[in-house]
């Protein structure tokens, strides 16, 4: 009987490797959890790109639910997420911040009249440790934060993708029904 | 214009009719393989046209798409999204199986011929019945890579009626010589260890396995092997020069698993010798036949189906991942449930004195089994941990040169010893009496080096002086015994070891802002930055960065390294301007242009680093001419 079991033994092994495969094939290896989920977002004080006057203050993630979305004026991938955008910033209780990501501000206003603004706020990113506070990777990114400020839901990548759009959708809903 | 046209639909058709043909295939190796000993001529006229056919229709399909490409026929969107008119015509060859759909159809053609050429090889020498469980094997695994082609990934889909009129364009990076050869090189030599399974389950299907069909199967599996070392040599090479930062091994899953296929067939041959003469090992050598295909496959769904993230960023896709794996679950389970059920039968007892080439063998067995089980966990161990939802992490190279660098230094004495002993036993006498002067050697040039150079750490000094008794042990055994493919496979380990060892620990580097008319002393080498120009391609403008290079007082020459934009990508990349001579590369890199025509440049002196490279040719070589010489 043992016997028997060792000449099974690369076929059991085989199967527990495949299944590992199988369910590997669901999971999305570039999706990257923030390690700032589930905490309170950074404290920041930040001018607004199109009003210089204007400094926008973390408090502003209070009462409401919001998207930050980061984007550039150099970024290709951003220009094709136009749609979405208006459709997320029509949506009732939710505020939809942009954060203008190491990017020349002349050409981001630029950008913004041209193409129209579908943010209800935007941040100026231009300073060093905005990336670093945020752990952004690159432009386009998208958190969620709930009414108290806290990061709920981190994307990499477009906002075309099927799978971030549903993803992205179904953490507003969570947080509405809260 | 009308017949330019109908062209990729020839080569649809084709593959269609290749589908076919291996279905056929399929059924007429099963009635030859039962019909057994009474099988008759027409029966083998019969498998020959089943797997002509079938190779010819491919080749023409294949064909069809390479013309698609050369005439820039964007009406087929696999065209449109890796071709663009100027492209220069031999990448044109090359994207041909620059993404996935062609290099899966290169597969199949290639299985196809490995076939055709086992065939041709086998209607004199094998059995009628035997070359029906073969062929009969060959032909299931066609129809399932064939039918992926055409249900996931077929690469004759049109874009009709209005093609676009430009391509999107190959990427840069494999706009590159050595990878332009680097992908059919692979696959010769996955595909071919497709043989070596056909083989053994043929083996087991029919119960018997002994010298006879080890040398059927020995030189299939050294042809193979040959064509994988010189891919993943190409590979490196390719990576060395490219990527652009002068490494030439990431442990990459994607490297990673042309290396794990690599490791068990170099296990399988060695055991091979021991079925070969003595008559042992043969559960183990069928083991390592399935095993080294299954890991061929493992590789070629693992860079498909991005369950793993690696540099090598493929389009990855669920869909075709599911069906690849379907394939590989049905083809393997088989296999090895088979082997499960039929292995007992093939059980031999060999006794053997503790000092001889059996427990050599056995010893080189365990180790490259060991490494192989321990670089294919540590590769897969990300996606575990993923699944089991304990959290992301990558497994990096300090790992494995934790794991591999010992192991190996342990094949590496194994190396040594084993050739010099003889099957059965050996007096230890005898054995030292051979091994002294190779060690003495080995110690004197050791020493040497190690006062020439700056300070070494201990394992880089064992390592040195392991890599240099092996070298001149097999030096010493050629001038005795007449195996210059062994001879040559083994100093080319050697040759590699040392490149590996003597380039990490000689190597300068200097990353720096210069600007033109500086100058910068690396490893003894005087650059002196002359100027910036504007270059232009057939498909890419840029800016060329010229260095003159002095040795002493000698001048070496200009080298210009490259900032290259193409025009159909968004990204520039850097070409890198390499001086090299067998024992040392001067490497340039231009970075990023900085304030007042400052430049970031990386320059990097890499002693000995071509021996890394001339060991995996050495190696191939050996392969080669183990397979001639063994007649």
């Amino acid at each position: 009987m043992k016997k028997k079991f060792f000449y099974f033994l690369p076929f059991f092994v085989f199967m527990l490797i495949a299944f590992f495969l199988w369910r590997g094939l669901r999971l999305d290896p570039a999706q990257l959890p923030s390690t700032l989920i589930d905490k309170v977002a950074p404290s920041f004080v930040l001018p607004s790109l199109l009003d210089e006057q204007k400094k926008i203050r973390s408090s502003i993630f209070y009462g409401k639910i919001s998207i930050v979305h980061v984007w550039s004026s150099e970024c290709k991938v951003c220009e094709n997420e136009y749609d979405v955008l208006l459709q997320l910033a029509q949506l009732p209780k939710v505020q939809l911040i942009g954060l203008d990501y190491e990017d020349d501000p002349i050409s981001a206003k630029r950008y913004l009249l041209e193409k129209g603004n579908p943010y209800h706020q935007v941040l100026r990113g231009d300073q060093k440790n905005v990336g670093l506070n945020w752990g952004i990777y690159g432009t386009p990114e998208t958190f969620v934060i709930d009414q108290r400020g806290v990061i709920r839901g981190k994307w990499l990548g477009s906002l075309n993708e099927e799978k971030t759009r549903e993803q992205l959708k179904a953490c507003l809903r969570s947080l509405k029904d809260a | 214009m009308m017949g330019a046209l109908v062209l990729p639909e020839l080569g649809h058709f084709s593959l269609i009719l290749a589908f076919i043909f291996s279905i056929y295939q399929m059924g007429v190796g099963g009635v030859a393989a039962r019909c057994g000993l009474s099988a008759h001529k027409q029966l083998a006229y019969l498998l020959l046209t089943s797997v002509y056919g079938q190779v010819f229709f491919l080749i023409l399909s294949y064909l069809a798409l390479t013309y698609a490409f050369l005439t820039h026929d964007f009406s087929v969107s696999y065209v449109a999204a890796h071709a663009h008119t100027r492209l220069p015509w031999p990448y044109r060859l090359s994207a041909v199986w620059s993404a996935h759909e062609g290099s899966l159809l290169l597969w199949v053609t290639l299985l196809g011929g490995w076939s055709a050429a086992f065939l041709c090889y086998a209607r004199t020498r094998i059995p009628l019945a035997i070359q029906g469980s073969i062929v009969m094997v060959l032909g299931v695994l066609s129809v399932g890579f064939i039918s992926f082609l055409l249900f996931t990934s077929n690469p004759f889909l049109r874009l009709l009626p209005e093609p676009p009129l430009e391509g999107q364009g190959l990427n840069p990076l494999l706009q590159d010589p050595g990878l332009a050869i680097h992908p059919p090189m692979l696959y010769m030599g996955y595909v071919g260890f497709a043989l070596a399974f056909a083989v053994a389950v043929a083996a087991l299907l029919r119960g018997k396995f002994d010298g006879v069909w080890v040398q059927w199967l020995k030189p299939w599996v050294m042809l193979a092997w040959s064509f994988l070392t010189l891919g993943i040599t190409l590979g490196s090479w390719w990576a060395y020069r490219v990527l652009g930062w002068g490494g030439w091994w990431f442990w990459d899953p994607v490297e990673n698993a042309a290396l794990l296929p690599w490791l068990a067939a170099t296990a399988l041959f060695h055991s091979l010798i021991m079925v070969e003469k003595r008559h042992a090992f043969k559960i183990w050598v069928l083991l390592l036949a399935i095993l080294t295909f299954c890991l061929s496959l493992l590789g070629t769904f693992l860079v498909r189906s991005g369950v793993l993230i690696s540099v090598h960023a493929f389009a990855s896709d669920p869909l075709r991942g599911a069906y690849l794996l379907k394939f590989l679950m049905t083809v393997v389970c088989l296999a090895l449930l088979l082997f499960a059920w039929r292995s007992p039968l093939l059980v031999t007892r060999q006794v053997f004195h503790f000092l001889s080439k059996e427990t050599f063998l056995l010893i080189n067995n365990i180790i490259l089994f060991v490494l192989m089980i321990s670089v294919l966990f540590a590769t897969l161990y990300p996606l575990f941990l993923d699944v089991l939802g304990m959290g992301k992490i990558s497994v990096g190279p300090p790992y494995f040169n934790a794991v591999f660098i010992p192991l190996f230094l342990l094949l590496v004495i194994a190396m040594c010893i084993g050739p010099c002993c003889h099957w059965q036993k050996t007096r230890p006498g005898q054995l030292i009496k051979q091994l002294r002067w190779p060690i003495c050697l080995a110690v004197m040039v050791t020493v040497v080096i190690k006062l020439g150079l700056p300070p070494l750490p201990w394992l880089k000094i064992i390592a040195l002086f392991l890599s240099l008794t092996l070298a001149f042990t097999t030096v010493f055994i050629s001038t005795q015994r007449r195996r210059l493919g062994m001879m040559l496979a083994h100093m080319g380990v050697a040759v590699c070891a040392l490149g590996i060892i003597l380039s990490t620990s000689l190597q300068t580097q200097r990353e720096l802002s210069m600007r033109p008319g500086d100058s910068i002393a690396v490893g003894g080498h005087q650059f002196e930055f002359m100027n910036v120009h504007a270059v232009e391609g057939e498909n890419y403008e840029g800016v060329a960065a010229d260095f003159r290079v002095y040795h002493g007082l000698q001048t070496l020459g200009l080298l210009s390294p490259e900032k290259r934009h193409y025009f159909s990508s968004q990204n520039g990349i850097s070409q890198a301007a390499i001086s090299s001579n067998l024992f040392r590369d001067l490497y340039i890199v231009l970075g990023e242009p900085l304030e007042k025509n400052n430049w970031a440049v990386r320059i990097y002196n890499k002693p000995y680093v071509r021996f890394i490279w001339l060991g995996g040719l050495l190696m191939m070589l050996g392969g080669l001419i183990s397979l001639s010489s063994k007649k």
